[in-house]
């Protein structure tokens, strides 16, 4: 227990020391929520979805907890290279509990920067259906977080340096987002909507979207249940590569 | 007895066609409370070998016993054993010293109360007390590898394994850690193995020397031995009579072109 408890406590300390990190990666969502939310929110409202902002702020947040919880995920690979790995893989306890550690710490991380931009489309516009919701939706994004951090551990502890990186983000993280119906709505979508069956971050923002913004495509049962499973076997993909590690 | 145990112990890199024998069929017993030295030229496998004792890298042939313990079957109760201070970095620039000896206390189970104890005196004792609520990052290479031998004795292991632990460090500090690992070694019996390229201190301090090269070894011995068995007057004369003049390449492997590579990435 002690041990998960240390390797939560690194990536929060990693996390609120690298202000840059905090910041730089508001301005991606920020940017979308500007460029998208105020530039197809015409469109949207004449097509009669209603107020485009209340439909892309869930998918906005889901875009940032993916980023950031992959890249955590992802850190063992910085970590293998600064030497620090070595001193966790030698540690007399399970890796396991090391691995469970650093993805709880990097899920909490990508659910802070989650809350984030939740905050900041506050200042946009954007009225959650009510704030009694808001602490159910924060706990639906740390479970995505906690499935796409382990999806990033799982990644990293297969790659041996960062040249594996950029593909990942152009392979993986971007098709996941863009096919989510992050940014546009599934129903009526054709092909992509059965596409976008297939992506877990699809049920992230859906069950976001039906607490924040009462939109609904899915259902919130199914969502919890598609997400749970996935992250259950993504941590045990996670850890089984994560005990295979070597030097 | 012997507390580390290794029968024909190999290591290939690389797939079957242009596999590189790293550690070819090496066996060498060392016994408890013994100060045992690996000497051997760049790229002769003591870290390689290293690595396998202390479970990080796949064997693959050969046993490894370390405390009564196969290393291949039991890696976690291995573990338990050993405590090492690696060759190359292996702190988290992102913590303060203190931190980072705090997170290794905590994963190696010293008691609170014990573990700060432990951390004053032992960062007192590498000079580092007063910086150590700094970040690693701003550390000097020499500061680091000083916070790397205080963090490797901050639990008392039944074996420590000390990969050129020496390597940049000034002769205080070197002198000074020597002695405080010889304390150690008679107080708590704790097996000292360690690779080194400095001839006088594996002299001075082990008890026996292997000397390795080409993945096997060639010869072990107290030093005395080795001398009187390659009939030269200084271990160095032995080391080179047994080793060759020739300067190893030491081929820059994937960490040292991340490294390059990290440089053009950061955030900074």
């Amino acid at each position: 227990m002690k041990t998960i408890y240390i390797l939560w406590l690194r990536q929060l300390k990693r996390y609120f020391r690298s202000k840059s990190r905090i910041f730089g990666s508001l301005a991606q969502p920020l940017l979308f929520l500007l460029a998208l939310g105020f530039g197809f929110g015409p469109v949207f409202q004449k097509a009669g979805e209603g107020n485009y902002l209340q439909f892309l702020v869930p998918g906005i947040i889901g875009m940032s907890i993916i980023f950031t919880s992959i890249f955590s995920g992802m850190e063992i690979i910085w970590d293998r290279q600064f030497g620090f790995l070595k001193e966790t893989l030698v540690a007399p306890v399970p890796r396991f509990n090391i691995m469970i550690g650093r993805t709880f710490g990097g899920a909490t991380v990508a659910t802070m920067q989650g809350i984030l931009v939740l905050i900041l489309s506050l200042f946009l516009g954007f009225r959650p259906v009510s704030f009694m919701l808001i602490l159910p939706a924060i706990l639906m994004m740390f479970l995505s977080a906690l499935l796409f951090t382990a999806l990033g551990t799982a990644i990293a502890s297969k790659l041996e340096d960062m040249q594996g990186f950029q593909m990942i983000i152009n392979f993986l993280v971007m098709p996941l987002f863009f096919l989510s119906g992050a940014i546009f709505p599934l129903s009526g979508s054709g092909a992509l909507a059965i596409v976008a069956r297939f992506d877990p971050l699809s049920y992230s923002i859906d069950s976001l979207r039906v607490l924040l913004s009462n939109i609904n495509n899915f259902g919130f049962g199914i969502d919890i249940l598609v997400l749970s499973a996935v992250t259950l076997i993504f941590l045990g993909l996670g850890s089984y590569f994560f005990s295979k590690v070597q030097i | 007895m012997s507390i580390i145990s290794v029968k024909n112990l190999t290591k290939k890199f690389g797939n079957k066609e242009n596999a590189v024998l790293a550690v070819d069929d090496i066996s060498f017993e060392v016994e408890k409370g013994e100060i045992f030295a690996f000497l051997g030229p760049n790229g002769a496998g003591k870290s390689t070998t290293i690595k396998m004792l202390t479970t990080i890298l796949s064997v693959t042939s050969g046993t490894l016993v370390l405390d009564g313990n196969d290393v291949k079957k039991n890696p976690n109760e291995v573990r338990h054993s050993f405590g090492i201070v690696f060759q190359d970095p292996s702190l988290d620039d992102e913590l303060t010293a203190y931190e980072n000896m705090e997170f290794h206390g905590v994963l190696y189970g010293v008691p609170k109360k014990v573990r700060r104890e432990r951390i004053e005196q032992l960062m007192q004792f590498v000079e580092l007390w007063d910086r150590k609520d700094s970040l690693v990052k701003e550390f000097s290479g020499g500061m680091k590898r000083r916070l790397e031998i205080a963090r490797g004795l901050l639990h008392h292991p039944k074996i420590l394994f000390l990969d050129e632990p020496t390597l940049g460090l000034d002769p205080q500090t070197r002198n000074h850690m020597w002695d405080y690992l010889r304390e150690l070694n008679k107080t708590e019996g704790i097996t000292v193995f360690f690779t080194t390229h400095y001839m006088e201190e594996a002299e001075k301090i082990a008890g026996r020397i292997a000397i390795i090269d080409h993945g096997k070894i060639i010869m072990s011995g107290t030093s005395e031995e080795l001398k009187k068995n390659t009939e030269t007057k200084t271990l160095e004369e032995a080391f080179l009579k047994l080793t060759g003049k020739d300067i190893r390449k030491d081929e820059a492997g994937t960490i040292d072109r991340m490294r390059m590579g990290r440089r053009m990435w950061t955030r900074k």
